[in-house]
């Protein structure tokens, strides 16, 4: 089963098409990293697919809702955690989750439970009443996450969650996403770090609007001929560029 | 957590935790009353003045006397030669030299016309006083609704209406604003929650505000300035609640345009703060303005709120009286909230 379809999905500014006719599908339950350099169009395919912009022409499925005619059924079926890791930061830990909870219509026994639930996950006992911007940034990434679980939605997306992070808490994150993925839950990635690349079941990669290869990371090395993943995103960047 | 509520409560979080924004909201009223309140006034208080009897009659010595108890005026002393009156003037020791003529008029006024307001002002309270003396050219003039023709009378409704702008303006669109800026806002519009829900959930709580408000500078004004408050506080408090409500909306508007809170600051700041006192009324009639700057008042917030708050404070207005100004708050209100609604979704584009 397929937890996203895109079908011939467009996005056009003016003259400009930032995302072209793009079809591809990713599995449930599969970690999906969308790979691209700046302005390759992922940011605003990722914008369409969580209801935070219209598409021009064409279409997509997710969580087997359209995202033309469902969108609001689709947002409460998707977990979305931005590259600033936006929390509240003058609000403390268990504030931030009581108000995500709320507008994701979630009742008050169910948060409770779900927030106890938070605390042993992240080890977060005694920092559920911190105000968040008294947090580090790795646990900062910790609570965005965790919070973009709480309603337990089928799919979440992560637009580049590990910018600014540490290698060492990078790979711990990286973790983390491996073991949500192995509960069921459909993890779809944009990030700039090839290394992060091989954690992904599947690798889409976007240049110039177009999708220009999907495969897994070792298929697509073996394809190409290179060793890592950096050589095949400047490979596929180059050749689309040319 | 119901998520409406949830809403209203998160951003009375945000409102009592952040000093910078309770000094504005609850702060700023208090200052900006206090100092409009006292900066700005048209009466007289023991302005200087010289006198130069030269008719030395009983009649001049009376008016002396008069020009002397009734608290318009300090004598600073008397003068029996130009020369002594150019001095005084020059070094700015008097403002007016009242002259008491052996021929010719009965009295000369010399004022000094570099203020022409506070020259104006001068002549016409020593008519005043002067005329009292004069019996037989009597004309009985009556000051309705504001007998002593205090300004605290009209300018501190005209504050409430520009001090409720600038607070209720600044406050919701900094709010949005900074949710774009930290990407809150993202998250917020990835969710479930309409635009509606968000725009609603972020007018109230500063709707709520706005009743302290309303409150603080009403108990301002009759404590301090001695406003009278003739009309009913019920229907007082309503429409300065629905005026408020215009301009959260206002608010909201601004935050569907700008992108950051600075830019939000000064739109609102800057934007707002001129037109809403030099062209609602607060301080220069808008009769006396030039066509042009009439026209464009009338979409000014404030000048239709002013006209209600002191028809009601002074007059005793009842609702009948100013349904005009409410009708056109309330569609104003409405018109600003529709657009912000319908732009809200488009910005992330």
């Amino acid at each position: 089963m397929n937890a996203i379809e895109t079908h011939h999905l467009t996005k056009r500014f003016g003259g400009f098409t930032a995302v072209d006719d793009l079809t591809f599908s990713v599995r449930a339950g599969e970690i999906f990293g969308f790979l691209g350099a700046n302005g390759a169009g992922k940011t605003t395919a990722m914008k369409m697919l969580t209801g935070l912009a219209a598409p021009t022409s064409g279409d997509a499925t997710v969580a087997g809702r359209s995202i033309r005619d469902h969108a609001v059924s689709v947002k409460k079926r998707i977990g979305y955690m931005s590259q600033r890791f936006s929390l509240y930061e003058d609000l403390s830990v268990r504030e931030n989750l009581r108000f995500f909870g709320g507008v994701y219509g979630l009742d008050d026994a169910t948060l409770a439970d779900r927030i106890a639930r938070f605390e042993t996950t992240y080890h977060m006992s005694g920092r559920m009443h911190t105000r968040v911007k008294e947090l580090p940034l790795g646990i900062k990434q910790n609570v965005a996450f965790g919070t973009a679980l709480l309603h337990q939605p089928d799919i979440v997306f992560l637009d580049e969650p590990t910018g600014g992070v540490d290698p060492i808490t990078r790979r711990r994150f990286w973790g983390m996403l491996v073991e949500e993925a192995a509960r069921g839950t459909t993890l779809f990635v944009t990030t700039h770090y090839m290394d992060e690349a091989e954690y992904c079941d599947r690798i889409g990669m976007m240049v110039d609007g177009k999708l220009v290869a999907l495969d897994t990371p070792a298929r697509l090395k073996q394809t190409m001929g290179v060793a890592t993943m950096d050589d095949v995103f400047v490979k596929l960047a180059r050749g689309g560029a040319a | 957590m119901n998520a409406f509520l949830g809403f209203i409560l998160k951003e009375f979080r945000h409102i009592l935790r952040d000093r910078r924004t309770l000094a504005i909201l609850f702060g700023l009223p208090i200052v900006q009353l206090l100092l409009f309140g006292y900066a700005i006034r048209n009466e007289l208080t023991s302005a200087e003045i010289a006198v130069w009897d030269q008719a030395r009659t009983a009649e001049s010595r009376a008016a002396i006397a008069r020009l002397e108890a009734g608290g318009y005026f300090r004598v600073m002393g008397r003068v029996d030669s130009e020369t002594q009156v150019d001095h005084l003037f020059r070094r700015g020791v008097v403002r007016q030299v009242v002259v008491f003529p052996t021929d010719g008029p009965r009295v000369h006024l010399i004022t000094d016309g570099s203020d022409p307001n506070m020259a104006r002002l001068l002549q016409r309270y020593t008519m005043g006083v002067l005329s009292d003396v004069e019996p037989g050219k009597d004309v009985r003039t009556t000051y309705l609704y504001n007998p002593g023709l205090k300004s605290a009378n009209l300018f501190v409704p005209g504050l409430m209406a520009v001090i409720l702008m600038l607070v209720s303006t600044l406050m919701t669109s900094i709010s949005l604003t900074r949710e774009k800026e930290t990407g809150t806002l993202e998250t917020l519009l990835a969710s479930p929650l309409a635009p509606a829900q968000i725009i609603w959930g972020k007018v109230l709580p500063y709707l709520l505000v706005s009743f302290v408000n309303v409150g603080t500078v009403l108990v301002i004004a009759r404590a301090v300035f001695g406003v009278p408050f003739n009309g009913s506080v019920a229907l007082f408090i309503f429409v300065s609640l629905l005026y408020a409500f215009t301009a959260l909306a206002l608010g909201m508007l601004i935050s569907t345009v700008a992108r950051t809170q600075q830019t939000a600051m000064m739109l609102s700041l800057g934007g707002l703060l001129l037109p809403t006192i030099l062209l609602s009324g607060f301080i220069y009639p808008i009769s006396n303005m030039p066509d042009i700057l009439q026209a464009i008042s009338h979409v000014i917030p404030a000048r239709w709120y002013m006209v209600a708050n002191r028809a009601i404070l002074l007059k005793g207005a009842g609702l009948a009286d100013i349904g005009r100004e409410v009708l056109i708050l309330a569609g104003m209100t409405a018109l600003f909230l529709t657009v912000s609604i319908r732009r809200f979704p488009i910005r992330l584009d």
